[in-house]
């Protein structure tokens, strides 16, 4: 027995698991038949309680390796414990990149299936479910092919479907295909928040990669400064000199828990002020590495540490154009309680795919970094859950930690859809986590 | 499951017909707590507190009756907690207390034993019960209600502020022992309050209300401090009292 203390990216609500690395399909399907209760984890980047079942059993699907050759048009087929850093760096020496990327590599191709992770492409490219040609997925009534005409609502239920559905086993996907290992990057700093807002909605179909982090510490006149940055792909034509090498891997790491304080309002507004001030007002054409531009954070190990024993928590819910008022108000509501908040991310979002449970649609969404500590902090983001309701949007499961089950219901109309699916392959709800018997998404 | 700010939605309330339980329980409900059970020594008590949750949130509530003076009935009073709650319990409230009337008991041996019973051996019992059926469901948390007079035991509450002063430091070894294991042990230690159990006596400073108690409870319940001070500015206060010189102390404490 393997029993393992596992915990989400904000190392909060921590749980015992019994650990179980299958190294190969068949593996998983033995592991399923004789577990009661189990759910599959990867590099563990959700924050919340997505990957962990306490008293149950975790596959770990790192064991589950593998990256095939690329074909000519970019069609690979991986494991699904296969990274993002280990699939980049077989495929940017061979021009190839992929066709969407969280913001950050140590994340799992399995894992990011579940969540359907979004990039800074989302407006023109949608999420990671738009890409996927095709998954075996392990689930309790057997293993299936799933693609998106074979078993469509098995595939669109697994897609976002937070790992409720089966073990992935394998994706296959398309990459996309790059000149160079740059990007050409346009940085533009907005005194408030409204400006931001007009210039993303003028210019980022012009960008294939667009995302704008806004100062949530600032009150009045300059309340929700911002820094937008957007890219493209550099050419060969761009370039003097070209190459196409793997992004590095990270080089500092946080050794040790912070002090839970180290984060506080007054440390956090002095950073957001320097990294305010060091940001060009308007700049064109800078070359930024592939890492450095879509992978900021990699650079630094284990940097969730520097939250302390407590950890934190991530707030990142989208809405519709017509209602990106609430972002405003959602900042408002922040700054205003003095909780204290890291840069926070903003992005526009293209159009929803038929996941069932997958977060992104059309219009808005903000993301944030919060310590856990404020007494206010619970109340404050409960009432933005309730803003965000009312104003018909809905927060991502990946990051949630603290959201409750009838919210969830409003947020995800589409849950009884998904539920009807999960009946059909995993009738005794087998697969569940620790997210869903929080959110009462399953029935145990 | 609990959240990540340590609030609980399944909640076992050890002596839940006290006030200080039933505040921190009404707040537990306001915020994410959906089933609850109240376990204690009166039925219409606890279907009073059983009420208040409802009132406040929760969508399930449940009652155990047990007797503390009866600290071989413990374990089973807890597996009747935990089987009523059904699945998961994230949080195990321990509220089980007595202060009795100290210058009766001390001179009478049953009293004494009666004391020691209620506020230290049941709960230790039912502590023992909790902590292995948590273990094995993987995490959870408990929160045990101590005392400041846990601290150092005045003269004027020995019986009561020992066998608390004991469980106190039983439970923060209980809590070195299951790191790692997902499971946290907290201790509370409330100054005075003003409850049913200390009506009629004079107000000391640092006094506070039920309410204030259950806000500082569920401030500590989303950190990773082993003893939570209500008020917190106790903590400080006790750093120096603990340590005044006996004729000081006892001139302070006891007058």
């Amino acid at each position: 027995m393997n029993r393992q203390r596992l915990s989400g990216w904000g190392r909060t609500a921590p749980a015992m698991s019994e650990v179980l690395s299958p190294a190969s399909e068949e593996a998983v399907v033995d592991d399923l038949a004789q577990a009661d209760a189990v759910i599959a984890r990867g590099l563990g980047r959700s924050y919340g309680d997505a990957a962990q079942l306490s008293g149950g059993v975790v596959l770990d699907n790192r064991s589950l390796g593998g990256i095939g050759a690329i074909a000519s048009d970019g069609v690979v087929t991986v494991g699904a414990g296969v990274s993002f850093d280990e699939l980049l760096n077989v495929a940017i020496p061979l021009g190839w990149f992929v066709p969407v990327t969280p913001g950050t590599r140590q994340v799992t191709l399995g894992g990011a299936v579940a969540a359907d992770v979004h990039g800074k492409n989302h407006h023109r490219d949608g999420s990671i479910g738009d890409h996927v040609l095709e998954m075996r997925l392990v689930t309790p009534s057997g293993v299936h092919t799933v693609t998106p005409t074979s078993e469509p609502d098995l595939f669109w239920a697994t897609i976002g479907g937070m790992g409720l559905t089966g073990v992935v086993t394998t994706v296959t996907l398309r990459l996309i295909k790059i000149d160079t290992d740059k990007v050409l990057v346009d940085t533009t700093r907005f005194a408030c928040l409204d400006d931001v807002m007009a210039a993303m909605v003028a210019g980022d179909d012009d960008y294939r990669y667009s995302v704008a982090w806004v100062d949530c510490m600032t009150r009045g006149a300059s309340m929700g400064r911002a820094i937008l940055t957007r890219g493209e792909h550099a050419t060969r034509r761009d370039l003097e000199a070209t190459s196409l090498d793997a992004p590095a891997p990270a080089k500092l790491r946080v050794p040790f828990n912070a002090p839970s304080g180290l984060l506080n309002p007054l440390s956090i507004r002095v950073f957001n002020e320097a990294w305010f001030r060091s940001a060009p007002a308007h700049r064109e054409g800078e070359e930024q590495s592939l890492g450095s531009f879509f992978h900021p954070l990699d650079g630094v190990g284990d940097w969730n540490r520097l939250y302390g024993r407590r950890g934190f928590v991530q707030y990142q819910f989208a809405v519709s154009d017509a209602e990106a008022e609430c972002v405003v108000r959602a900042i408002e509501r922040l700054s205003s309680s003095g909780v204290p908040s890291f840069l926070a991310v903003l992005k526009r979002f293209g159009p929803a795919n038929h996941g069932l449970l997958s977060f992104p649609f059309s219009g808005w969404t903000l993301a944030l970094d919060l310590p856990v500590g404020p007494a206010a902090l619970p109340e404050v983001l409960d009432d933005l859950d309730e803003m965000v309701i009312e104003a018909g949007g809905r927060v991502y499961l990946a990051k949630d930690s603290r959201l409750s089950p009838g919210s969830v219901r409003v947020m995800y109309p589409r849950l009884p859809e998904f539920l009807a699916v999960k009946d059909r392959v995993d009738p005794r709800h087998q697969l569940t986590s620790d997210l869903a018997r929080r959110l009462h998404l399953v029935g145990r | 499951m609990e959240n990540a700010f340590g609030q609980p939605q399944n909640v076992v309330v050890l002596g839940g017909s006290s006030d200080i339980a039933r505040a921190i329980t009404k707040k537990l409900c306001a915020a994410r707590a959906h089933t609850v059970v109240v376990a204690g020594r009166d039925q219409a008590r606890l279907d009073e507190a059983a009420r208040d949750a409802l009132d406040y949130g929760a969508s399930r509530t449940e009652t155990v009756v047990f007797d503390a003076e009866d600290p071989s009935g413990a374990s089973a009073a807890v597996g009747e907690a935990f089987a009523k709650a059904g699945g998961h319990v994230d949080l195990v409230l321990v509220a089980v207390g007595r202060l009795g009337q100290q210058v009766l008991d001390q001179s009478d041996p049953a009293a004494a034993l009666r004391m020691m019973n209620v506020n230290f051996t049941w709960p230790v019992v039912a502590l023992t019960e909790a902590r292995n059926r948590l273990v094995a469901q993987g995490g959870g948390r408990i929160l045990v209600i101590s005392s400041v007079g846990a601290v150092r035991v005045r003269a004027s509450a020995y019986l009561y502020g020992s066998a608390k002063a004991g469980l106190d430091r039983l439970c923060l070894a209980m809590a070195d022992s299951l790191e790692g294991t997902g499971v946290r042990v907290q201790v509370l230690r409330p100054g005075a309050v003003r409850t049913r159990m200390t009506e009629g006596l004079p107000d000391v400073p640092f006094t506070t209300g039920v309410n204030e108690v259950a806000d500082t409870a569920l401030k500590g319940l989303s950190s990773a401090e082993a003893v939570i001070w209500s008020p917190p500015l106790l903590k400080y206060v006790y750093m120096v009292l603990r340590h005044l010189p006996g004729p000081v102390w006892r001139k302070v404490m006891d007058r």
